[in-house]
C-alpha cells in the first residue's frame, strides 16, 4: 500500500509544478496519473504564458487586464498573487530549461494577446505548454524523491473518519489492481472537462474526473457556469488555431468580407476578449453572414510569411493534417468551440478546498482568478502558480500532522463497482460512447455561446435522464490490462456530475456576464449577480449557494474592448 | 459496404492465445484519421479494442502505431491515404494497423513505452545541467540558439523513430534517435555547462553516438520534423571538431577517415577506411599505435568475410582510382573550410530563412523525406 504525505493527482502543469514545490518544502510526494504525464492536456498549449517581466510593463496592469477580463467576477486577492508572482515563476522556468523564444537582444520577447493592454505573453513558437510540460518532466526525472505513478486512474477520494482527506483509491491500468493511496494531503491537478462537450478542444482525457470526485465528497464547486468558447476552433473536430494567430495579427471575416470585429470591438478588434469575440461570430453566423458549414474566416495571410514559419508553425501542421488549408496562402474556417472551464472545486489561494487536506490547482481548480472569462495565456500562469502554492502549503500540513487511518472498506467497494461495470451483459444498458456522444451534443446546443431558460431546462432534463444510464452502462471489455472501456464508465459517470453542476449554475445566474450569456437576462447585473454560485452536493443532491467576490483596488465598470 | 476496413493486429495477454488479425469496417469521410477509424470501431463494435490516444491532434504523443508496416501517429494518418498506401504498398484494400516494431506489445496496440523509449531518454541525464547560479533575470543567450534547439523541444516522445530506427532492430541497447535528438536540446543549449561531458559520454558509449547508421528512417517517420538523425550528425560533428573527443569506438577516427578519403581521392578508398579509422584518421597511426592494431586484428573476420560473400573484392578495394576532377573536391573543401561558422542542415528553420520558393521547396523536401 502507497504511503506518501502529498499524493498529487494529475500531472500537468499543476500536478508536476506542485509535486516538485511540495518535495522541495522536504515532503515525501508521489504524482499519479492517468497518462504518461507528457500525454497531459497542458501540452496542447500553443499561445503562451502571461507574466509582467518586462520593465516598462506592471503586474497592476496585467491584474486589471485579467480582472477586467473576468468581467469582475474574478477575486481579485488571488489575480494580484498570480501577477505579482509570475515574473519570478516564469524566470524559474527559464531557470530550469524552457527554451523561450528571444528577442534580438538574447532577452525574452514577447507576443501579443487578447484582452491584454500589453505584449507580455512569453511563448516557444506554438508549442509552450508542450515545452513547459517536457521541462518540468525533465526535473520529474531528476528528482527521483518523487514517486511517479504513470497510467495509474483514481476512482475515488478517501476521507478518515473525521472528514480528513486520507488518500485515494487508485487502479493500476496495466494490470487493473487497485490500491489505496494513503497521503496527508491530497491535492487534485487533474484538469478540466471539455469532453463534457462535443465538439471541443480538449483532449479525449478531460472528463473532468477530479472535479466530480470533490464535488462527490461535498466540496463546493464554484462558477461553474462559466464554459469558456474559444473563438477560433475548427468545424467538426474542434481542433484549435491559437489565439497567438490573432495576437500575430490575423483578421476574421464573415462570409460578405467583412471584418465584422468593427462592430463589436472597434478598438481592440480581434484581440478583444474571447467571451466577446466568441459572441461577435456566432452573431454573425446565427444571423446568416456566416459560411455555409456555420463559420466564419481567420485569415492568417497577413501575417508575414517568415514570421508565421518561425511563430505559428504548429498551425501550419493542423491547418494542413486536419482541415486540409495551407494557411500561408489562404483563409481557414473557424467557429467558437468548447475550450476551457472557468469554475472548479472552490479553493483559497493555498489550493485548500473546503474539505481538511484536499488541495486543487489548476483547471481543476477555481481559485477564482479567471472569473467570467479566462485570459489566453493566463492558464498556464495559474497551474504554476497556485500549483506551486498548493505544493508548498500541503508539505507544510503533513509537516504537521500525523497520517490520517484510511480504512481498506472503501477499496473493497470500489473494486466491487468495477467488478460490477465489467459483470454486465449487453442487454443491461447502452454502450458508454451513445451516453456521451448524446451529452455532448445536448450541452453543445444549449449550454454554448447562447443560452437561455428553455433550453437550459431541456439540457437538465437530459442530463439527469444520461445519469440513469451512465449507472447501467455496458463494456465490452472483460479484460484487466489496459481495460480502458471500463474506466470509459468510469469517466463518463465524472462527467455528467461536471454537466449537472454547469447547468445548474447557468440556470441559477439570471444575468450575462462574462462567458454566460443569458438571451433573456442580457444585461450584466451588479446589483444581484456580483457574486460566485457555488454548488455542493448536500444529502438530497446539489445545492446551490453563493460566496462573495472579493474587490481589492478595481471597481466593476462597464466592459468594453 | 463499409467505407474503409481496418484491419486491426489484436493481442490480448490474458487469453493465452497469441497475436491475431481483426477486420472492422469504418464509416467516415477520406480526411478523417486511422485514430478516428479505431475509436469508430470501438464504439461501435468491441469495446476492448486497446490503443493509447488523448489529444486527436499530434501533440500529446500518444498514438504511434505501424499503419500498412509504416510507423506513424494514428491521428494523423487520413483515412483516405493510408488506403492509397494500402493499394500501392500491398496491393490491398484493407489497411493493417499494428503496434510499434521494437518494442514489447502490452494489448493490441499498446506497447510498453518504458521498457524502451523512456529507459533511454533517462540514459542521456535529460535535464539542464547549468554551470554555476542562474542569472538574476534569463540568461542571455542568441535568439538563433533557441529557435535551434526548439526544433528537438518539439519532440513529443511519441517513440516513432524509436518504433523505426533499423540500427535499434540490430542493437536494442542503441541509446537511439529520440534519446539522442533529447541529448542535442542540452547539449545545444547554450545554458548547459556539461557540453563536452555529455559529448565524451556519448562518445564512448558502444551504444552512443557511432551505433546509427544513417538509415533516414527515424526523419522520415517523425511527425513532428525532430529529424532526429539530423541531431546525431550535429552532435558528432560537435563530439570531432569542437571537442576532438578521441573516443573508443573509433567514431573520431571515423569520421576524419572519411573525410581524409574524400579529400584525397573525392571517393571512399575501402581498403584504407578501416585502419584509418582505428588510426583517428591516419593510415600510419593505424599501424603504429598498438591498440589501433588490436582492432584492425579484430576485424579481420568482417574483412575475410566481406572478400568471401563478395561483397567487397580484393582488386577494387586495393587499387582505387581517383576521380578525374579531383579539384573541384578539392574546392569544396576548401570553400566549406573558409567559412567562419559551420554550416548546419537544419530543416526546421530552413522555412522562415528561405525566400518564399526556396521555402516551399525546402518544406516539400521536408515532408518527403
Ligand atoms: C488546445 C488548447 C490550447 C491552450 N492554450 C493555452 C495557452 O496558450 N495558454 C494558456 O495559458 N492556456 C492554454 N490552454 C489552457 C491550458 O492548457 C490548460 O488549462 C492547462 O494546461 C491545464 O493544466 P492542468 O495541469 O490543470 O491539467 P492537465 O494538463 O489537463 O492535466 C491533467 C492531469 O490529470 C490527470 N488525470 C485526470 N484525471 C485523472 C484520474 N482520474 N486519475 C489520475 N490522473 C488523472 C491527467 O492524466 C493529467 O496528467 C489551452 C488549452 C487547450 C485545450
Ligand atoms: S538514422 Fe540512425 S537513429 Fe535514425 S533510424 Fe536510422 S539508424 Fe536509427
Ligand atoms: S523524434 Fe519525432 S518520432 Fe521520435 S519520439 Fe520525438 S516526435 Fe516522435
Ligand atoms: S492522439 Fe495525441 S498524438 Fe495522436
Amino acid at each position: 500500500m502507497p504511503e506518501h504525505d502529498v499524493l498529487v493527482i494529475g500531472a500537468g502543469l499543476a500536478g508536476q509544478r506542485a509535486a516538485l514545490a511540495a518535495a522541495e518544502e522536504g515532503a515525501s510526494v508521489g504524482i499519479i496519473s492517468k497518462v504518461h504525464p507528457v500525454r497531459s492536456h497542458s501540452n496542447a498549449a500553443q499561445g503562451g504564458i502571461n507574466a509582467a517581466l518586462n520593465p516598462e510593463d506592471s503586474w497592476e496592469s496585467h491584474a486589471f487586464d485579467t480582472v477586467k477580463g473576468s468581467d469582475y467576477l474574478g477575486d481579485q486577492d488571488a489575480i494580484e498573487i498570480m501577477c505579482r508572482e509570475a515574473p519570478d515563476e516564469l524566470l524559474h522556468l527559464e531557470h530550469i530549461g524552457v527554451t523561450f523564444h528571444r528577442n534580438e537582444e538574447g532577452k525574452m520577447g514577447t507576443r501579443a494577446f487578447g484582452g491584454a493592454s500589453a505584449a507580455r505573453t512569453y511563448y516557444v513558437a506554438d508549442i509552450t505548454g508542450q515545452a513547459i510540460l517536457h521541462v518540468l518532466y525533465e526535473q520529474l526525472m531528476k528528482h527521483d524523491e518523487v514517486h511517479r505513478y504513470e497510467e495509474w486512474f483514481t476512482t475515488s477520494l478517501v476521507q478518515d473518519d473525521k472528514g480528513n482527506v486520507a488518500g485515494a483509491i487508485t487502479r493500476n491500468i496495466r494490470d487493473g489492481s487497485m490500491e489505496l493511496f494513503r497521503a496527508k494531503a491530497v491535492i487534485l491537478a487533474s484538469g478540466g472537462n471539455g469532453q463534457v462537450y462535443n465538439p471541443t478542444t480538449n483532449a479525449l482525457i478531460c472528463t473532468g474526473d477530479g472535479i466530480a470526485m470533490a464535488y462527490r465528497l461535498g466540496a463546493p464547486l464554484m462558477d461553474m457556469e462559466m464554459v469558456q468558447y474559444h473563438p477560433t476552433t475548427l468545424q467538426g473536430n474542434g481542433l484549435l488555431i491559437t489565439e497567438g494567430a490573432r495576437g500575430e495579427g490575423a483578421h476574421l471575416y464573415n462570409a460578405n468580407g467583412e471584418r465584422f470585429m468593427e462592430k463589436y470591438a472597434p478598438n481592440k478588434m480581434e484581440l478583444a476578449s474571447r467571451d466577446v469575440v466568441s459572441r461577435a461570430e456566432q452573431t454573425e453566423i446565427n444571423e446568416g453572414r456566416g459560411f455555409p458549414d456555420g463559420t466564419v474566416a481567420l485569415d492568417i495571410t497577413v501575417v508575414p510569411r517568415k514570421r508565421i514559419h518561425e511563430a505559428l508553425r504548429e498551425i501550419v501542421n493542423v491547418g494542413r493534417d486536419f482541415a486540409g488549408v495551407d494557411i500561408t496562402t489562404e483563409p481557414i474556417h473557424i467557429k467558437p468551440g468548447n475550450h476551457y472551464v472557468m469554475g472548479g472545486v472552490k479553493t483559497d489561494t493555498e489550493g485548500k478546498t473546503h474539505i481538511p487536506g484536499l488541495y486543487a490547482a489548476g483547471e481543476v481548480a477555481c481559485v477564482s482568478v479567471h472569473g467570467g472569462n479566462r485570459l489566453g495565456a493566463n492558464s498556464l500562469l495559474d497551474t504554476l502558480i497556485f500549483g506551486r502554492r498548493a505544493g508548498q502549503d500541503a508539505a507544510k500540513r503533513a509537516h504537521s500532522i500525523a497520517q490520517p487511518a484510511a480504512s481498506e472498506t472503501q477499496l473493497a467497494d470500489e473494486q466491487a463497482m468495477i467488478e460490477g461495470i465489467i459483470r454486465r451483459d449487453k442487454e443491461s444498458g447502452r454502450r458508454v460512447s451513445e451516453v456521451k456522444a448524446e451529452l455532448g451534443k445536448i450541452m453543445d446546443e444549449h449550454v454554448a455561446v447562447f443560452r437561455d431558460e428553455a433550453g437550459l431546462r431541456v439540457a437538465l432534463e437530459v442530463v439527469k435522464e444520461l445519469k440513469e444510464h451512465a449507472k447501467n452502462v455496458y463494456v465490452d471489455d472483460k479484460g484487466t490490462v489496459f481495460n480502458q472501456d471500463v474506466l470509459g464508465a468510469i469517466e463518463l459517470q465524472f462527467m455528467l456530475e461536471n454537466a449537472e453542476a454547469i447547468v445548474i449554475s447557468a440556470l441559477e445566474r439570471k444575468e450575462s456576464r462574462g462567458a454566460q450569456f443569458r438571451t433573456d437576462f442580457p444585461e450584466r447585473n451588479d446589483e444581484e449577480w456580483l457574486k460566485h454560485i457555488t454548488v455542493a452536493t448536500g444529502g438530497g443532491g446539489p445545492e446551490l449557494d453563493y460566496s462573495e467576490v472579493t474587490l481589492t483596488q478595481w471597481e466593476p465598470e462597464e466592459r468594453t474592448y | 459496404m463499409a467505407d474503409y476496413t481496418l484491419k486491426l493486429r489484436r493481442f490480448d495477454p490474458e487469453s493465452g492465445k497469441a497475436a491475431y488479425w481483426e477486420d472492422f469496417g469504418v464509416d467516415l469521410p477520406p480526411e478523417r484519421s486511422v485514430l478516428d477509424g479505431i475509436l469508430q470501431a470501438r464504439s461501435r463494435d468491441d469495446g476492448s479494442i486497446a490503443i493509447r490516444c488523448s489529444c486527436q491532434a499530434a501533440i500529446c504523443g500518444s498514438c504511434a502505431v505501424r499503419i500498412n508496416g509504416k510507423t506513424a501517429l494514428a491521428c494523423n494518418t487520413k483515412l483516405g491515404e493510408a488506403q492509397d498506401m494500402a493499394r500501392s504498398r500491398r496491393g490491398r484494400e484493407e489497411i493493417t494497423v499494428e503496434p510499434m516494431g521494437n518494442f514489447p506489445v502490452l494489448k493490441d496496440l499498446v506497447v510498453d513505452m518504458d521498457a524502451v523509449h523512456w529507459k533511454k531518454v533517462q540514459r542521456v541525464v535529460p535535464w539542464l545541467l547549468p554551470e554555476g547560479d542562474p542569472p538574476e533575470r534569463e540568461y542571455i543567450v542568441p535568439a538563433e540558439a533557441m529557435i535551434d534547439i526548439t526544433q528537438s523541444m518539439a519532440c513529443i516522445q511519441c517513440g516513432a523513430c524509436v518504433g523505426a530506427c533499423l540500427s535499434l532492430e540490430a542493437d536494442p541497447e542503441f541509446i537511439g534517435p529520440a534519446a539522442l535528438a533529447k541529448a542535442y536540446r542540452f547539449i545545444g543549449d547554450p545554458r548547459d555547462g556539461q557540453h563536452e561531458e555529455r559529448l565524451k559520454d556519448l562518445a564512448e558509449d558502444p551504444h552512443g553516438l557511432y551505433d546509427c547508421t544513417h538509415c533516414f528512417a527515424c526523419v522520415e517517420v517523425c511527425p513532428k520534423d525532430v529529424a532526429p538523425m539530423n541531431q546525431i550528425m550535429r552532435l558528432r560533428r560537435m563530439a570531432t571538431s569542437d571537442y576532438e573527443i578521441k573516443d573508443k569506438n573509433s567514431g573520431y577516427g571515423h569520421e576524419k577517415a572519411f573525410v581524409n578519403l574524400i579529400e584525397k581521392y573525392g571517393t571512399l578508398h575501402e581498403s584504407q577506411l578501416l585502419p584509418r579509422s582505428y588510426g583517428q584518421g591516419s593510415l600510419i597511426r593505424s599501424q603504429v599505435d598498438p591498440s589501433s592494431l588490436k582492432q584492425l586484428t579484430a576485424s579481420l573476420p568482417t574483412v575475410i568475410g566481406g572478400l568471401k560473400s563478395g561483397k567487397v573484392s580484393p582488386v577494387k578495394a586495393l587499387i582505387h582510382h581517383k576521380l578525374p576532377d579531383q579539384k573541384q573536391i578539392r574546392r569544396i573543401f576548401h570553400e566549406i573550410e573558409s567559412e567562419d561558422e559551420r554550416l548546419e542542415l537544419n530543416l526546421y528553420i530552413v522555412g522562415e530563412e528561405a525566400t518564399e520558393e526556396e521555402g516551399a521547396m525546402a518544406e516539400g523536401k521536408g515532408s518527403e523525406t
